[in-house]
């Protein structure tokens, strides 16, 4: 079966030469997106090289190594017919609602130019009944956001325009940037209520980047934990966060603050990033409390620990090592389960 | 005033006066900081938590300005001070850890001249090898080795900066330190270091803290009480366990709700509708229109905040009413 959107062994360098030193974003990182929607998250701190995996996926930079295809073919060699079918394909939703606008018009520009160019509708008439159908399956009245500036919207329904345009074009993937991290947590669990019903509803499959492994778990399905740019941990959601297996993701999860005033922080506080970013060895050995001898050698590869799982860390070392081509093989895709409480939403589940 | 009281807020008004007519942001806030504890306020974004940190002090710029009330600091209210006073009062009584540490601190002085920078602008006439070692005393108790002093803030991180910015804030030893959004531009992991360092400097030196932000996760980890704000008001203030384990105003409980966590999944909601605009504000509860449990009462009467429980203040109708008004 042929992946819709595929990263192979892809390696993106920055700097070099006259423009400073080197820096390695993202490290032989492969992905691929198959027909069956499935819902992904890739969760790093900054500088994990999160937001440049999702450059690379759309196109927006080119991989320094390996390659990036939409259908099997080189996303830098699309023939321009199929250029235009990737670009409706795969849609984008970024971290800045505000910054997707442009303040000098109503927010139906936005809504209007992908009807125009990927010609939606035949008529005024049809593009303004596809549009205000698109804004309900999101959760938003029309009367309310239609007509209106930008600045006249709250974060929350800025955003959720944003999923609806990105719905409009019925696409296949869609890649969300930490969509939600802008507003606050009320807004947070409908955005991303949203996100979820275009996997549930509409069988779009979902690759959402975060830096918080919470709402990662949220909703999706398989968990890939990003750590300067190399992946240190994925597979299935509910596996990694009850049981992680790499010491960055315990870290992680340690680390985040629950809303609970009687479970306090998990585990030792770790000593804060030394800065070295030595290219021999496992790159959170540094950091890592249980770091041994061989984890500063060489950097370790992935070991397959569970089906439906594997990580980069020589503690697993008994485990069956996996090349990270072939990633695709722990992730679980399938089609939207009927079972899942929808979150904050909307419309009742179709 | 009580000597366990650090700072007492009465009755706290700040306008943004526009060409509309003025912006309510901060509507008549009262609360009392107790000696040596953590309080937090939450709310979203425009519900006035960061207007009251700015005027406490303040810095609130115009077309901002403290409209009303007063903030007793050793039983001074400092809303009346003249601007040389309260430049002194400032890091000396009442210091401010800003958001975003990497806009605090000046990009072209070393940590060192910012530290001195301060000491020295309220008085501080060490000589140079003794402020050489309350340098080192001070970037240690934040956790961060001597060398840190000789560099400029794009050298360090993001984490780094921001317990710069603390050390700074507790180098005179504040009563009352206010912490605004400390942590937000931080991942989880850096996030909890800074956190846990603000927590130490503070217990040393017995500070108060008023921590503003919107991560209830953070907040239950870090504060002993909680004022949950609402459209320019206090909704709620009770102890931290009281308010998870039981919320009364039903925006904190909706507020709890929304709250994704690690143990189940989809059991979060978001909370619909719109926040009131500020401008032109009607009488009646600002929280009605979203409210699942509004009643007629609550468009026609403005909750005040009271005590229905011993310290929790809640300002909601569904506790004023009596016996005889509940039971039909």
């Amino acid at each position: 079966m042929q992946a819709i959107l595929e990263a192979r062994g892809v390696k993106k360098v920055y700097g070099g030469g006259m423009r400073g030193p080197r820096m390695t974003a993202v490290d032989d990182f492969s992905l691929a997106i198959s027909d069956e929607p499935s819902i992904t998250a890739l969760v790093g701190e900054s500088g994990s090289g999160k937001t440049t995996i999702a450059r690379l996926l759309l196109g927006l930079t080119d991989p320094s190594e390996g390659e990036v295809l939409y259908k099997g073919a080189d996303l830098r060699k699309l023939p321009s017919a199929a250029k235009r079918e990737f670009r409706r394909d795969v849609q984008v939703i970024f971290q800045d609602p505000f910054e997707a606008y442009n303040p000098f018009y109503k927010v139906d520009h936005v809504l209007q130019t992908p009807v125009l160019n990927f010609g939606l509708a035949a008529s005024r008439r049809d593009a303004r009944r596809l549009i205000e159908e698109t804004l309900r399956a999101v959760g938003l009245r029309p009367e309310e956001t239609l007509g209106r500036y930008p600045h006249q919207l709250s974060g929350g329904q800025r955003q959720r325009i944003m999923v609806a345009r990105a719905l409009l074009i019925r696409p296949r993937v869609i890649i969300a940037d930490e969509p939600a991290s802008m507003v606050d947590a009320s807004l947070r669990a409908i955005i991303l209520g949203s996100l979820r019903q275009l996997y549930d509803q509409f069988g779009i499959s979902l690759i959402y980047i975060t830096h918080d492994l919470t709402t990662a778990y949220q909703i999706s399905q398989n968990v890939i934990v990003l750590y300067r740019g190399l992946v240190a941990e994925v597979g299935d959601a509910e596996r990694v966060v009850r049981e992680p297996k790499h010491p960055y993701t315990q870290l992680l999860i340690g680390s985040i603050p629950y809303p609970d005033p009687h479970r306090p922080w998990k585990g030792e506080e770790l000593p804060a990033e030394t800065g070295s970013n030595a290219d021999d060895g496992c790159r959170f050995a540094p950091r890592c409390p249980k770091a041994m001898p061989m984890c500063r050698k060489s950097a370790p590869p992935m070991y397959r620990t569970e089906a439906h799982r594997a990580a980069a860390c020589y503690l697993y070392r008994e485990a069956e090592p996996l090349a990270s081509a072939e990633i695709g093989k722990v992730l679980i895709g399938g089609a939207p389960k009927a079972a899942h409480t929808p979150m904050g939403v909307v419309t009742p589940g179709v | 005033m009580r000597d366990d009281i650090a700072l007492q807020v009465r009755d706290l008004r700040v306008h943004y006066h526009t060409p509309l007519g003025a912006v309510r942001a901060v509507d008549g806030v009262s609360f009392d900081l107790k000696a040596g504890e953590r309080l937090g306020l939450v709310g979203e974004s425009g519900s006035g938590k960061s207007t009251v940190a700015m005027a406490l002090m303040r810095l609130i710029k115009p077309p901002g300005r403290i409209e009303s009330g007063a903030a007793l600091l050793d039983n001074v209210d400092i809303f009346t001070l003249p601007e040389p006073e309260m430049r002194r009062l400032r890091l000396s009584s009442i210091a401010l850890v800003a958001q975003g540490a990497m806009n605090s601190l000046n990009p072209v002085i070393r940590v060192r001249n910012q530290i001195v920078d301060a000491l020295r602008d309220h008085g501080e006439t060490d000589a140079n090898a003794q402020m050489e070692a309350r340098i080192r005393a001070l970037l240690a108790s934040v956790g961060l080795p001597p060398e840190v002093a000789d560099k400029y803030p794009h050298q360090l991180s993001g984490g780094m900066k921001q317990r710069v910015v603390i050390a700074i804030a507790i180098s005179l030893r504040a009563k009352v330190i206010i912490a605004d959004e400390p942590t937000s531009a931080l991942d989880v992991v850096v996030q909890r270091q800074v956190i846990e360092t603000l927590r130490r400097v503070q217990k040393e030196i017995g500070a108060s803290i008023i921590m503003v932000g919107h991560d209830m996760g953070l907040m239950a980890q870090f504060v002993d009480r909680l004022g949950v704000m609402y459209a320019g008001t206090l909704a709620e203030t009770c102890d931290i366990e009281a308010l998870f384990r039981e919320p009364l105003h039903p925006y904190s409980q909706l507020l709890i709700a929304s709250l994704p966590t690690l143990d189940r999944k989809g059991a979060f909601q978001g909370i619909r509708g719109l926040t009131p605009s500020l401008l032109n504000r009607s009488s009646g509860c600002s929280f009605r229109s979203r409210c699942p449990r509004a009643m007629e009462r609550c468009s026609i009467d403005t909750p005040v905040l009271r005590e229905v429980r011993p310290n929790h203040f809640v300002a909601c109708h569904l506790y004023e009413m009596t016996a005889a008004e509940l039971t039909p």
